[in-house]
């Protein structure tokens, strides 16, 4: 499987979700500089987390905008999978990709913690090794990753099976106390229509060997793998 | 001529900034402060000189870029 990692001015975890593919396919994906309004056909696109273009205007307004997203645009219309990440999440939501948008923080501090997240669905390519209710643990760090669409598209969401995952206690739970950011229905996570793009605000790639303090993050990575390989 | 864009949270859309301004009011000795919604402002400095044409065109960039209208509304102003 042939990856691609997009690289903005502010992108810091790209080195990260790089490492966590090579670590599952043995390859390392190729980087991708914002300006590059073309670059090599590839099996998924990954657009990571960091704080691309300062966070100026809005999370994600600037990067959306950028020549390298026309192009994934074009492609994601085409079926080509797109995984954002935390600021990559923000991003791919304000270039369309994704409906709703990530607001601030509903305490308004930024977050740096191991959440608890339920797998909602294994039936995409990105949560197939996964079973439909699994907690999961996986860090998180952002301070805009208040997740919010309106009453109808909310509703569309949850009819489609649109949510990845949810925001949890460790049981399992679903309400406030698992909630790191105010969240509406505690989305953490959702698909487009076609399930082939999928944003998510934790970061699995940070929970991919045991020193990180887990590796519930692992098995994402392994799916997309098996399921496009 | 310049164009003034103000970009506002929609209506029930949660403003925990605002919030968080209006209790710091309160607490400086403003009691009569309730609701705050706080939002943005934007000057540009528009090359056109046809009015309508100017508000239509920065109309275009608010829903392109400078708002969010899943979130956001904006209003334009045209000045000078």
């Amino acid at each position: 499987m042939k990856a691609a990692v997009l690289v903005f001015p502010g992108s810091n975890r790209e080195g990260d979700v790089a490492q966590a593919i090579e670590l599952v396919t043995g390859q390392r994906p190729q980087m991708v500089w914002h300006g590059d309004g073309d670059f090599d056909k590839t099996d998924l696109i990954v657009v990571p987390g960091g704080f691309s273009y300062g966070d100026y205007l809005r999370c994600g307004a600037m990067a959306a905008q950028s020549p390298v997203m026309a192009e994934v645009k074009r492609r994601a219309a085409k079926g080509v999978p797109v995984l954002g990440i935390c600021n990559g999440f923000q991003i791919v939501t304000e270039a369309g990709l994704l409906p709703g948008t990530l607001m601030r923080n509903s305490h308004l501090k930024f977050v740096c913690a191991d959440v608890h997240l339920k797998v909602e669905t294994s039936q995409s390519l990105f949560t197939n090794r996964y079973q439909a209710g699994q907690v999961i643990k996986v860090p998180v760090a952002h301070a805009e990753g208040n997740y919010f669409a309106d009453a109808d598209t909310l509703k569309k969401l949850e009819d489609r099976g649109q949510i990845a995952f949810r925001y949890c206690a460790p049981d399992g739970t679903v309400d406030g106390t698992g909630n790191p950011n105010g969240s509406i229905k505690n989305i953490a996570g959702v698909f487009n229509e076609t399930k082939t793009v999928m944003g998510l605000m934790p970061h699995p790639e940070n929970a991919t060997e045991p020193l990180f303090g887990g590796t519930d993050g692992k098995a994402l990575f392994e799916g997309i793998v098996e399921a496009l390989t | 001529m310049k164009a003034r864009v103000h970009v506002t949270l929609k209506n029930g859309v949660l403003d925990p900034q605002g919030k968080a301004i209006g209790h710091s009011l309160n607490r400086l000795g403003f009691p009569e402060v309730g609701d705050v919604r706080q939002g943005k402002f934007i000057e540009l400095e528009v090359n056109e000189t046809d009015k309508a044409k100017a508000k239509a065109r920065v109309e275009e960039m608010c829903r392109k870029l400078l708002a969010n209208t899943v979130i956001e509304n904006f209003s334009v102003e045209l000045v000078g």
